[in-house]
């Protein structure tokens, strides 16, 4: 038996496309003494690189997943095993047809060539397609198919031609050694190898290898349908392996793709079909390999006929026969983002599963940056394994979403589309009040959040045409105007807005300064009481995070950030504390907050308190505890929507009663409930708050934002050095606000962009900063207070000067945009006095 | 000519097979089902001898309700219909049951006019390799049988013995059916009614096409619930083979290998010294 190294630098497992990738990119960064190890055989150890239909289409609404696409396709080419075919995703209805005119904007946004085309440029390149079918397509040259086995081949034995690898197949990951909650050894069929870090790249089989570790891979084996047909004469009249257009036939969910005289017919219409990752056959006793499940007819017959509708002349022959036909397994996961990065469970078990062979390349670089020096060139903060919280990981969870997810493959997504299984996860403690209200609920990380409340409905007549309510249904989907209707009314009176889903963590002992202090851009060294808002760096002086900061305590920081991206956050931190003096507590779940703002902010909360919360006795920026009735809360004079009020914290299960008592207070005001709808879009853009996600990422600086103070504090933090570096530089783009000067389509409807879309010049040629990336919206939505239609995107600094005039696309048509901010002032209130009052 | 051919609905085996708690049963889970794969050539030779002869053919199965997946992929390939004998519990079905069964449904559709010339079955079932239905079958249905036949074609006019010596037979309708025998190919000459048990390796089984498998999707499927096991199936238990294990040496790597290499086929015979 062949034996293995007794140590390894970091065990890499699996040896599909990602983990092939992964140890190349390993040993590029100067990596040695890698192992690799497969329990099944070299080349194709039979996962589901070995089945993969390895086709890419290079446009993707997420820009995360196009830039990782582009690096893959980029590394394929290099070595030599891209064979580009062009590709259409046709569309048989105009429904499909407006979804296409969206992947055009998207396509624009990320920069990569594409057109719409009629049916009949569709059946001059595939002449056998029935163009009676279809209504147009989405026609992508740089579609091309890879030969993922040889390209991951090829860089692994480079890598151990390298000397810095050492291979072994047929060799079965049996158990991983964790002490003090970090990696120390891993046990295989052929020996211990002593590491500090296992890479798990095993795909469907990830779960169970994580699980050895005690440590959660939340993805779960699902089947997508495949067979292969032939031989075609018309596919075999031409050479080579990829001569006509792959063709995306969008509406029923599945695609044809020659393969040499065959046709491959892929289906993601079918039934979910989920798998346990523990009951996956062995190679032994696998018909053909693990992942090449036995093929289920039924689940695919209807595919059949609609292929046959498409492609008549081809798939009518009768001597065209059904050769292969597997229920292939792939790896899907709740949100549909692949899971990449060291697991915030265990310290040294790092991930890189959930990856499609379009992605596998760009991830296997990506990884290898994170594991080298802490952050991947390309932002890849959606894929964080760290985002999930507990109950993400669950098998129930993960188990419902994928079910739910699986026919959104092809499927038409509105940006704003909710979940609707594994629901009710998470409730404020003033739940049921908002149902009483008629809350429209949103979810985000478990949480059930009010985004508007239809017993709000009567302030739409009330502020009548300037709800600016909105008539195209892809742009009211998910949208009210009860959420604009409420905004005003918050301007002209107060809000109530249930801010439960906070992420809250102290950070707290003897070195909880020092601590905080060399983890975030601002001076931390503050008086007690203060309120902090500032950017989280990376190394590379893009952003990791940004959040607020109070200081309770000599020795004590209370950390309050979003929901979405809170449990990364959490790692972040725990990550860089010193060994000794400081603690992290997660207290999420020990306080709920509830944010009271308007104009009657005060009046109402002066009736509920004897403190003093006059401007100058509760100055803004500050946080203490006050007394309101019976009930100690913690009350911060800060504000996300740019009005007079407070975030009040306490906990839990003296929510409601808070809630009770602030309402029944505010009835003379006129407060009402405010959802998520006004907190998280219309109050924020209006006062261009920017938001982690849309404008903030590991690839903005604190320039380009906007977001630089007069000063830099002396004291070291991450990322200051690139910080430094950055503020003696032109910036590459600004991030500015644009109003949308006329919103009026062709058809003379009037339409509202919802983000995504490109920014071009006045005579529609495209604007490129200094990235080389072309602007586009990072966020969009309603400025009711001014009456317009915001929208916030990177420019090219020659650009971002006030009042230039430039266009936004939206679903192919042309709209006039107007620069209204290049330096973070608020449209609305631009000297803050609001706040201030 | 209008032909029967039965089949079985049998774990899709190529890999390490592993037996159910009980010990009596192939361990399925993990496993894709199919026909065996003697049965596989059983309905190709069907196929092509109905065509030939602008016959039918039918098939039927005794098994679970899902075995209607094996009917409808016999029908896409070409057969007509189907005819599922239904019951949960296959393993309470002895091959003496089995063939009675069949028999009655010969001799039912005899009775409402339609004949079956020939019936053809695998020779023995991948999953529990009983050789014995095909047989009894016969005995039951008073026809001549043969096993072991992988090739088959019509003819007209068909006797008993050597259709070269005796010329043509009786004058009826039959086939001539080949078979690889102790000492080199077996030819017969069969007239009909008959029961052929069919061995793997004459044809090749076609795939489905497409719409093939769209007529399947919509092929006439007969269904009856089976009668009460009468003398059950005898089989105790199953037992695993002992694994054989291979081992690999590796003689050398280049022209160094040369000199080893010559001394194993010389060794096995394939040259001499």
């Amino acid at each position: 038996m062949a034996s293995i190294p007794t140590h390894a630098s970091v065990v890499v497992v699996g040896a599909g496309i990602v983990g092939n990738s992964l140890v190349h990119h390993l040993a590029k960064l100067g990596w040695t003494d890698i192992v690799q190890v497969d329990k099944g055989p070299l080349p194709n150890p039979g996962g589901s690189t070995g089945h993969a239909s390895n086709f890419i289409f290079p446009v993707d609404h997420s820009r995360e997943i196009t830039d990782l696409t582009a690096d893959s396709v980029r590394q394929y080419k290099e070595l030599g095993v891209f064979t580009e075919s062009g590709g259409f995703e046709v569309a048989r209805t105009p429904e499909r047809m407006q979804e296409l005119r969206r992947r055009m904007a998207s396509a624009r946004a990320w920069g990569i060539e594409s057109h719409l085309v009629t049916p009949e440029e569709v059946v001059e390149k595939v002449p056998f397609l029935d163009p009676e079918v279809i209504v147009g397509a989405f026609w992508s040259p740089g579609v091309g198919v890879v030969d993922s086995v040889g390209a991951g081949t090829m860089m692994r034995e480079g890598a151990q031609e390298s000397g810095a690898l050492t291979v072994s197949a047929n060799t079965e990951v049996t158990g991983i050694d964790v002490e003090d909650g970090q990696v120390v050894r891993v046990h295989t069929n052929k020996g211990t190898i002593e590491t500090d870090k296992i890479l798990v790249a095993c795909g469907v089989w990830s779960p169970r290898i994580a699980a050895m570790a005690g440590a959660a891979i939340p993805l779960t084996p699902a089947v997508h349908q495949m067979i292969s047909v032939g031989p075609v004469p018309q596919l075999a009249e031409r050479p080579g392996e990829i001569s006509f257009p792959i063709v995306r036939d969008m509406d029923t969910y599945c695609y044809e793709r020659q393969h040499g005289s065959d046709m491959e017919i892929g289906s993601y219409a079918h039934r979910a079909i989920l798998h346990e990752p523990d009951e996956i056959p062995s190679i032994e006793a696998a018909k053909l390999s693990p992942t090449e499940m036995p093929f289920t007819d039924d689940d695919f017959d209807p595919q059949l006929e609609q292929a046959l509708e498409l492609m008549p002349d081809v798939l009518s022959n009768p001597d065209v026969e059904i050769r292969y036909a597997i229920n292939g397994l792939l790896s899907l996961t709740p949100d549909g983002a692949p899971i990449l990065g060291e697991s915030p469970q265990v310290k040294g078990l790092w991930s890189a599963a959930a990856v499609w062979v379009k992605e596998g390349p760009g991830v296997g670089r990506a990884v290898a940056e994170w594991m080298t020096h802490g952050c991947p060139e390309i932002d890849v903060q959606n894929a964080d394994i760290a985002r999930f919280h507990p109950h993400q990981r669950t098998r129930e969870h993960v188990r419902a979403r994928t079910s739910e997810a699986f026919i959104k493959t092809y499927g038409i997504v509105h940006p704003g589309e909710q979940w609707t299984s594994d629901r009710n996860v998470r409730l404020s403690p003033m739940h049921s009040r908002q149902k009483e209200l008629g809350a429209e609920f949103f979810e985000v990380a478990g949480w059930e959040r009010p985004q508007w409340y239809s017993s709000n409905a009567k302030l739409v007549e009330e502020f009548g045409e300037r709800v600016m309510d909105r008539s195209a249904e892809w742009d009211s989907r998910w949208w009210s105007p009860i959420i604009n209707a409420e905004h005003l009314a918050m301007r002209e009176r107060a809000g109530l807005v249930d801010l439960s889903s906070f992420v809250i963590f102290d950070v707290f002992g003897p070195a909880a300064l020092d601590a905080v202090q060399s983890i975030v851009l601002a001076q931390m060294d503050v008086t007690i009481g203060r309120v902090v808002y500032t950017p989280v760096l990376d190394e590379t002086g893009g952003f990791r995070s940004d959040l607020t900061i109070m200081r309770l305590a000599h020795d004590r920081f209370r950390v309050v950030t979003g929901a979405a991206h809170g449990m990364v956050d959490v790692k972040w931190f725990a990550d860089r504390l010193p060994e000794t003096g400081a603690q992290i507590a997660d207290l999420t779940s020990s306080f709920t907050t509830i944010g009271l703002w308007g104009p009657r902010a005060r009046d109402i909360l002066s009736q509920v308190t004897t403190a003093d919360i006059s401007h100058e006795g509760f100055k803004f920026g500050t946080a203490r505890t006050i007394e309101i009735g019976s009930l100690t809360v913690l009350a911060s004079r800060i504000s996300y929507v740019g009005d007079l009020g407070w975030e009040l914290y306490i906990p839990m299960e003296s929510g409601l009663r808070l809630w009770d008592m602030l309402t029944e207070a505010g009835q003379s005001h006129g407060l009402v409930p405010v959802g998520l709808g006004v907190y998280g879009t219309t109050g924020r853009i209006e006062k261009g708050y920017r938001a982690f996600g849309a404008e903030l990422d590991s690839e903005r600086t604190v320039i380009e934002v906007g977001m630089a103070r007069p000063k830099v504090k002396s004291q070291n933090f991450v990322g200051r050095d690139a910080h430094l570096r950055h503020r003696e530089e032109d910036p590459k783009a600004v991030l500015c606000s644009l109003t949308v000067d006329d919103l009026t389509s062709s058809t003379g409807e009037k339409r509202y962009m919802l983000g995504g879309e490109p920014i071009v010049s006045a005579n529609g040629d495209p604007l490129v900063d200094g990235h080389g990336h072309n602007p586009y919206v990072t966020s969009a939505g309603s400025a009711p207070s001014l009456g317009k239609h915001i929208l916030m995107a990177f420019l090219p600094p020659a650009e971002a000067v006030l009042g230039n005039q430039l266009q936004v696309v939206y679903m192919e048509e042309f709209y006039p945009v107007t620069v209204a901010s290049v330096d973070a002032t608020p449209l609305f209130d631009p000297t803050n006095e609001c706040i201030r009052r | 000519m209008d032909i029967l051919v039965c089949i079985k609905r049998v774990p899709d085996i190529s890999g390490r097979i592993t037996l159910d708690d009980s010990a009596t049963d192939i361990d399925d889970r993990s496993l894709g089902h199919t026909m065996s794969a003697h049965e596989e050539c059983a309905v190709e030779l069907a196929i092509q001898t109905a065509a030939d002869t602008s016959g039918s053919v039918t098939v039927l199965t005794l098994g679970p309700a899902e075995a209607v997946e094996q009917l409808r992929a016999a029908v896409a390939v070409g057969a007509k219909d189907g005819i599922l004998i239904e019951t949960d519990d296959l393993s309470a079905f002895g091959p003496e049951d089995i063939a009675s069964i069949i028999g009655d449904i010969v001799r039912d559709r005899a009775e409402q006019g339609q004949t079956f010339d020939l019936v053809l079955l695998g020779n023995d079932a991948a999953d529990t390799g009983d050789f014995q239905v095909g047989i009894r079958l016969a005995y039951d249905l008073d026809y001549p049988v043969l096993t072991g036949i992988s090739t088959l074609h019509a003819v007209e006019g068909a006797g008993a013995g050597d259709a070269g010596a005796g010329g043509p037979g009786s004058g009826g309708p039959g086939v001539e059916a080949r078979g690889i025998g102790p000492s080199g190919t077996e030819i017969f000459s069969l007239e009909l009614p008959a029961v052929i048990a069919v061995q793997e390796g004459g044809v090749d089984p076609r795939y489905p096409s497409i719409t093939g498998r769209m007529k399947a999707k919509k092929a006439r499927i007969t269904e009856y619930d089976a009668p009460e096991p009468g003398t059950g199936n005898p089989r105790i238990g199953l037992e695993l083979p002992p694994e054989t294990t291979s081992s690999v040496t590796i003689l050398g790597e280049g022209p160094d290998a040369a000199p080893a290499l010559v001394d194993i086929l010389e060794e096995i015979g394939v040259i001499r010294s």
